[in-house]
């Protein structure tokens, strides 16, 4: 049965496609660690000569000068990830509920990918509909430049509601059936059903869809650059103007060069952190629900 | 029947799935061109020993064994046995019938293709002489190239089984192949296998002990991992030596 | 407590105010898609779209851009698509789970979750400047493959593991080799759930702006080889919005990646059910 030299022919070929197989495999970790080393390597070594306090609780950034505050930035990103939470949670949750408990199948099915759709639009363009629609509508009504705080929250809010709805609606669905039958079984109203045992059982699933769309709202760029107003001072209301992270670093690398450049890196930095931090809490939150 | 010519021998054959032992010191010997049907409760270790014939069981992870099967004279968990070529040679035939998502001929022709045979007259020889072997040659002739998915239950396991003959097999092994057809398919099956014992030595596991009776020649009884009993088929089903035989075959458990 | 409604009152409401904001949500889609192609229809014309564009943009059309944004995706795709389908083939056929594979998941995921000016942060650092690659096609394509392949790994590990687990039986079972099996039965059956990330991804490239402005750069002539600088449809629609070179033009261009996104959406909802049909 045996014939020696095809089979170690084969058997040779199939390790050199495994390891090929594998070494695609180590493309995505891979990548990760070399985004992680080049942006710390351009980033860390003028933090380090500046020292982390003035990046991280000073006000002022005149890059030009040596000044490299990035205290407005962090607390603009934190305020309209915060305007966006208020605005896109509610948004999604209700979705994935009224989807979920009240609708039929059918309507699911067919509004769950339109209101996914939401994610595909480009985020240059619902920075553009901010700028034509929202920020006139604001200014008139609310005051101020209409660039502001609460105009990006809104934006952003509708750019992660698609994330929350969907991965909470993959949550609830995902609950075995027993739950929601007994429980209406036992006289208690749809209501009732989904307040008091499917949201405590789907939790960590739809934690994890909120963490996810935080993820999302602080590394938008594009369309917080176009309607934020980009202000480099500490926003007083939420009709004044701000500036978050990423606008910080897409509004200036275009000239940026020597230190100038480097603090951007030092943003990107915080930026990365705070991403990987969310990124992680998500990642073990959702791994939760799995088991 | 007897005195005849040994190919298969299992010898101290255990099988174990991570810490669960699921086949017991199996020893018993098949012969050329003989049908042997093994019957036995669910769980009783029979698709598992049928597995472990043409090496199927390494596919799961966690599995070891002790003890021999030989094939032939030779070994086949000898680390120098070619493993593809094996299971060329103990063709498979699955409980439920899978065709692949192709047509009809390329279903029949899939294991040729990959042993690399380029010869396309060939090929369709042994397509058609494979098809004819199952009688579902004069039923799908006229569309070869249509999808197998196509075809009704019976007509896709007979296919399944025309897809093993066409690697040529001395082998082939049969896993409860009637257990989702209707009695009619389930008797075309077993006309084709009684016509080609002829040629193969045939091993069936089986649920029906009637299919057992019917078709086979010796039948063995398989309960918890052991073997229980192997004899004539007309032996084992009126005269069985074990009790536990009996239980079974009269319908008292299983 | 008398206050309280009775559980039936109390689920009348909420219901009719779930209702309310999911009809919102998709309100809000209607109106985006609504305005932006009411005013950007009228702009699109067969001139607009194949003619280059004039005056950084005022006038003319969108000719270059449009092949700028084809030629950019179709690179990252060749790039990013082995990568991942490799990823998913080894993950689901090759492997067991255990630590690699949770740090290969891992990798993917956090890869998914980085924002797009990170990416040309760093695309423009390696790419454009210690590779010299300069702002180019090159830098611009392996930075957007780089940002879809956690997409196509994630679809495609998916749809593989959607194969009947008896067709590799079957394969097996008929003397195929590992990578027979894998070959000639799971990636063929996998095909259109493959496509689906495939397609997904082109979906996010179209739209994407600020991983593709710092490495492909904003030239507006048509691209020669790998190395010219190119600008896709959405760089070039923040360009004229921002800058206020013309917003009819602006319009017109985002009509068009409205139009491009709503296709390869109903393209992929179509795949995807055709697949998860014939395997459910």
């Amino acid at each position: 049965m045996g014939n020696r030299t095809t089979m170690k022919g084969t058997e040779s070929k199939e390790k050199l496609i495994r390891l090929f197989l594998l070494a695609t495999a180590l493309s995505a970790i891979s990548i990760l660690a070399l985004i992680s080393v080049f942006i710390f390597t351009e980033g860390l070594p003028i933090m380090f000569r500046h020292g982390f306090k003035k990046f991280l609780f000073s006000l002022d950034w005149y890059p030009t000068e040596g000044h490299f505050g990035l205290l407005p930035m962090i607390i603009g990103s934190l305020m309209v990830t915060v305007g966006a939470m208020i605005i896109g949670v509610p948004l999604g949750l209700a979705g994935a509920i009224y989807l979920t408990q009240f609708s039929s199948k059918k309507v699911r099915m067919v509004v769950k990918p339109m209101i996914e759709l939401l994610a595909g639009i480009p985020s240059v363009v619902y920075g553009f509909i901010g700028v034509v629609i929202l920020v006139p509508f604001v200014r008139e009504n609310f005051g101020g430049p209409g660039f502001s705080v609460l105009t990006a929250s809104i934006i952003l809010g509708i750019m992660i509601l698609p994330t929350i709805l969907s991965i909470s609606i993959d949550s609830l669905m995902a609950l075995p059936p027993a739950y929601r039958e007994g429980s209406i079984a036992l006289g208690a109203t749809e209501w009732q059903t989904t307040r008091m045992v499917l949201l405590p059982a789907a939790r960590s699933g739809i934690i994890a869809s909120i963490i996810l769309g935080m993820g999302r709202a602080v590394g938008e760029t594009m369309a917080v650059i176009m309607i934020a107003g980009n202000a480099t001072s500490l926003p007083r209301t939420i009709l004044d103007p701000v500036r978050t992270l990423t606008s910080n670093i897409a509004l200036e690398m275009g000239y940026a060069s020597g230190e100038h450049r480097q603090a951007l890196f030092a943003t990107g930095v915080i930026l990365f952190i705070i991403i990987m931090v969310l990124n992680t809490v998500a990642n073990l939150t959702s791994r939760k629900m799995s088991r | 029947m007897m005195g005849k010519e040994v190919v298969i021998k299992v010898k101290d054959f255990s099988y174990y799935v991570g810490s669960s032992q699921i086949l017991k010191n199996l020893n018993f010997e098949v012969f050329k061109n003989e049908i042997l049907s093994i019957i036995g409760p669910a769980g009783s270790g029979k698709s598992s020993f049928l597995r472990c014939l043409n090496r199927m069981n390494e596919i799961r992870a966690e599995t070891k064994i002790e003890g021999t099967i030989e094939i032939n004279g030779q070994n086949i968990y000898f680390p120098e046995v070619n493993i593809t070529e094996l299971r060329r040679k103990v063709g498979m035939v699955f409980a439920l019938p899978v065709p692949l998502p192709r047509s009809i001929f390329e279903n029949v022709a899939f294991g040729l293709r990959m042993a690399g045979v380029k010869d396309k007259k060939l090929i369709e020889s042994r397509v058609i002489d494979s098809l004819q072997k199952v009688a579902l040659w004069n039923e799908v002739k006229d569309r070869l190239h249509s999808s197998a998915l196509k075809l009704s239950g019976g007509q896709q396991q007979r296919l399944c089984i025309a897809r093993v003959l066409a690697m040529r097999p001395e082998f082939i092994l049969l896993d409860e192949p009637c257990s989702g057809l209707d009695p009619v398919s389930t008797m075309k099956i077993e006309e084709s296998l009684m016509e080609l014992k002829n040629n193969y030595t045939i091993i069936l596991v089986t649920n029906n002990t009637k299919q057992a009776a019917r078709v086979s020649d010796r039948t063995a009884f398989f309960l918890s991992g052991e073997l229980i009993e192997i004899d004539r088929t007309d032996r084992l089903f009126t005269a069985p030596r074990d009790r536990r035989t009996n239980d079974y075959i009269s319908g008292r458990f299983g | 407590m008398s206050l309280r409604l009775s559980p039936r009152k109390e689920q009348a409401i909420v219901r009719r105010l779930l209702f309310g904001l999911t009809a919102l949500s998709l309100f809000i889609l209607a109106f985006i898609i609504f305005f932006i192609l009411r005013h950007g229809l009228p702009v699109i014309s067969w001139k607009f779209l194949t003619q280059n564009p004039i005056e950084t943009g005022k006038e003319g059309g969108i000719f270059s851009t449009i092949i700028g944004t084809i030629v950019l995706i179709i690179l990252a795709l060749v790039i990013a698509t082995p990568l991942g389908v490799g990823t998913a083939i080894f993950l689901t056929e090759y492997t067991v789970e255990g630590s690699l594979t949770r740090i290969i998941r891992f990798g993917s995921e956090c890869l998914a979750g980085i924002p797009s000016i990170i990416f040309g942060l760093f695309g423009f650092i390696l790419f454009v400047t210690k590779l010299k690659f300069g702002w180019s096609i090159l830098s611009g394509s392996l930075t957007l493959a780089f940002m879809v392949l956690p997409t196509i790994i994630r679809t495609s590990e998916e749809a593989i593991k959607f194969v009947p687990q008896a067709y590799r039986e079957v394969s097996f079972s008929l003397g195929g080799t590992k990578w027979q099996t894998v070959s000639r039965v799971v990636l063929p059956s996998a095909l259109p759930g493959i496509s689906t990330g495939v397609i997904l991804s082109i979906g996010r490239s179209i739209g994407e702006t600020a991983a593709v402005i710092f490495t492909a750069g904003s030239a507006l002539r048509l691209p020669t080889s790998l190395f010219s600088s190119t600008r896709t449809m959405s760089v070039h629609f923040y360009i004229l919005a921002r800058e206020g070179i013309s917003l009819s033009k602006a319009y017109g261009t985002a009509a068009v990646l409205i139009i491009s996104i709503l296709l390869i959406n109903v393209i992929t909802y179509y795949l995807m059910n055709r697949f998860l049909r014939k395997y459910t």
